[in-house]
């Protein structure tokens, strides 16, 4: 398994710059100002509890929405396709959808040309998430913020893990992996050598082993916590 | 591994008093006093003992000895599990942990004397004070339901008799009956629970009363895994559930629990049997302290969990408006993580990490049918806010669906270990 995986891990490493951990969050864009910005897509949507069908479709719930889903609305056959073939209104495809239309679905009928400035577009897309679904009740919702997530560097996998600083993280493991090693659904990562460890944990966060939780837990980890958590696991005390 | 932390404590004592925070040397141990021992309190109970190798004094105020975890409640309901699996004793936190577990309500706090009274009389002295009392219910928010008729229609909505006693109602419903449950507004604890429970009862009506129908009235526009559940309950529970949302009156409901009778929007069914899941706040000790706002929710500081009305004081899981984390017992339980390192650190001076908070939802629909949501979350200035999470997806195998179900046995040990010891 580590001849297999280690080839391309070596490969995702290539451009990679080193980042630091995440300590916080940054929030998706400034929803203030994004209500200023609103003021181009107002002449044609509507978005709030009144919100009907205009010359454009009402935008409330437009984060998870799949496109070409509000009834009575006369799409393009363009936007039409692309809600069939999948496409789903997420900050990802919002984001490029709002940089130029056109990119994301060829012959849309909103006749915008498209805002070229980032940060006025992360603005605008705060502003639409104030008006779908709240992650605290509906907990699939889309974020509300961006993570800041860690790259690798090259010396990846030299990193001499701080088992101290592992032991903190692994609070966060042991909600559902037991520090016994019990193995009952969910596998035991105790006594693990360490280099497994770390190549595990980095293809998840590269997505090439498949569980959707442990990509999520290992997409945020820095390679430092990767280093930490692998020394603490493999050297615990039985 | 517990001769090891013994034959450490007398080190973490020195090691404790070399690194207490001026303010507090030459006195005793700092005491750390928590409220609610559920999934926020005893973990958090659990992590400052075990971290602080005993330099701190750890108080832990519970009412009930036996703690009935709401989480797999629903399973209890369905028969996949038996009671005596999701209750558990405090006796491990005070033999293993040196915890000091009392058993009485707290019924008051003395923030400027730094006090905790409970109902027994007793006077809790604290330098930081936790306060993790999960929910209560917001009176008259349904109706004709207060908590006299808690007998006629259950709530069940915290474990234990409750539970029992719904259980006991679903096998008991006469043939061909109507099993009503009125849904919860936003925000409530455990946002999929509701529906698990109505698959559960789907699940055990089948069985044993197949002609039986269930209806749910539901203030709420959408619901948490509402695909997967509308894709899970025509799969297995063909005809039987309907649900009634605010654009038919699921938003105008009241009860008669007398008559068992509820009468939607000025139309009247009789039910057989009815599930009341009020609407919810924090509970009573959160609002008697002063910790609460206008929306009966604790506001905190999103790097911390500490409370935004008291640095002294942290609170936990369903009792705080946590952004955009959902309230569950995964939650409290990573909330507890985050408040008992900054407790530790304020008063031994240990070292606090960055917080970070995670959760994962997972729920049955039927026999070997899980599905599962989660999401990580980081603080900013203003909110714990959502930036990675995934959902299980309709059309999904039955392998992958029965993995997913033991993979939330596996958590669910884990996680009781992980709160209990």
């Amino acid at each position: 398994m580590r001849g297999a995986l280690f080839p391309v891990l070596a490969l995702a490493l290539i451009g990679a710059g080193q980042a630091q951990a995440q300590t916080r969050a940054t929030a998706i864009g400034d929803a203030e100002r994004g209500a200023e910005i609103w003021m181009f897509c107002s002449g044609c949507h509507q978005i709030g509890p009144e919100a009907e069908i205009s010359i454009g479709p009402p935008l409330n719930g437009i984060f998870g929405r799949r496109a070409a889903t509000v009834a009575d609305f006369p799409y393009s056959r363009s936007m039409t396709r692309m809600g069939r073939d999948g496409l789903t209104w997420t900050l990802d495809t919002l984001d490029a959808y709002i940089e130029n239309p056109r990119v994301l679905v060829s012959g849309t009928r909103m006749s915008f040309d498209g805002l070229e400035d980032p940060r006025e577009r992360a603005d605008l897309l705060a502003f639409l998430r104030d008006f779908s679904d709240r992650p605290s009740n509906i907990p699939e919702a889309a974020p509300t913020a961006r993570a800041d997530l860690p790259r690798l560097s090259e010396d990846t996998l030299a990193i001499v893990g701080d088992r101290a600083y592992g032991e903190y993280l692994s609070s966060e493991c042991t909600t559902c992996h037991q520090r016994d090693g019990s193995d009952q659904g969910i596998p035991s990562i105790v006594f693990w050598p360490q280099r497994d460890f770390v190549l595990a944990m980095h293809a998840y966060k590269q997505k090439l082993r498949p569980h959707p939780v442990m990509q999520m837990m290992a997409g945020r980890l820095s390679d430092e916590e990767i280093a930490a958590l692998a020394a603490y696991f493999g050297t615990l005390t039985p | 591994m517990t001769l090891n932390r013994r034959s450490f404590i007398g080190t973490g004592l020195v090691l404790g008093a070399a690194l207490s925070a001026p303010p507090l040397i030459g006195q005793a141990r700092p005491r750390v006093v928590i409220v609610g021992g559920g999934a926020g309190g005893a973990t958090a109970a659990r992590y400052i003992a075990k971290d602080s190798q005993g330099a701190i004094d750890v108080t832990l105020i519970e009412p009930t000895r036996t703690y009935y975890t709401c989480f797999f409640s629903n399973l209890y309901i369905g028969g996949f599990r038996d009671l005596a699996s999701i209750g558990h004793s405090y006796g491990t936190l005070a033999a293993q942990y040196g915890i000091n577990v009392v058993h009485d309500w707290a019924v008051g706090v003395d923030r400027d004397g730094r006090t905790v009274t409970t109902a027994g009389g007793h006077v809790f002295p604290y330098d930081k004070l936790i306060v993790a009392p999960g929910i209560d219910f917001v009176e008259g928010s349904v109706p004709g339901w207060d908590i006299s008729a808690q007998n006629r229609m259950p709530h069940s909505w915290k474990a234990g008799s409750q539970t029992q006693l719904l259980k006991a109602q679903v096998e008991g419903m006469r043939q061909g009956g109507l099993f009503c449950m009125v849904a919860p507004p936003d925000p409530f604890r455990c946002p999929p629970g509701p529906y698990e429970r109505i698959s559960m009862v789907a699940h055990v009506l089948r069985e044993r009363n197949p002609t039986a129908k269930i209806l749910i009235v539901d203030p709420k526009q959408s619901f948490s895994k509402q695909a997967l559940f509308e894709e899970g309950w025509q799969k297995h529970y063909p005809g039987m559930i309907q649900r009634i949302g605010p654009d038919f009156g699921g938003n105008n409901v009241s009860v008669n629990p007398e008559t068992m009778e509820v009468d939607i929007d000025g139309q009247v069914e009789k039910v057989d049997v009815c599930n009341v899941i009020p609407a919810q706040k924090a509970g009573r000790i959160a609002e008697l302290a002063g910790l609460t706002g206008e929306t009966g929710f604790c506001p905190i500081v999103p790097a911390t969990m500490q409370s935004r009305m008291d640095e002294d004081i942290h609170v936990l899981g369903d009792a705080t408006i946590a952004g955009d984390m959902p309230k569950s017992g995964f939650s409290a339980n990573s909330h507890a993580k985050v408040a008992a390192m900054q407790v530790r650190a304020a008063l031994t001076g240990s070292t606090a990490f960055p917080a970070r908070y995670s959760n994962t939802c997972w729920s049955l629909i039927d026999t070997d049918d899980g599905v599962k949501v989660g999401a990580s979350y980081a603080p900013t200035d203003e909110m714990i806010a959502k930036v990675d999470g995934f959902v299980s997806q309709t059309g999904e195998p039955a392998d992958l669906r029965k993995l997913t179900y033991e993979e939330s046995l596996g958590w669910y040990s884990g996680i009781v270990a992980d709160m209990f010891g």
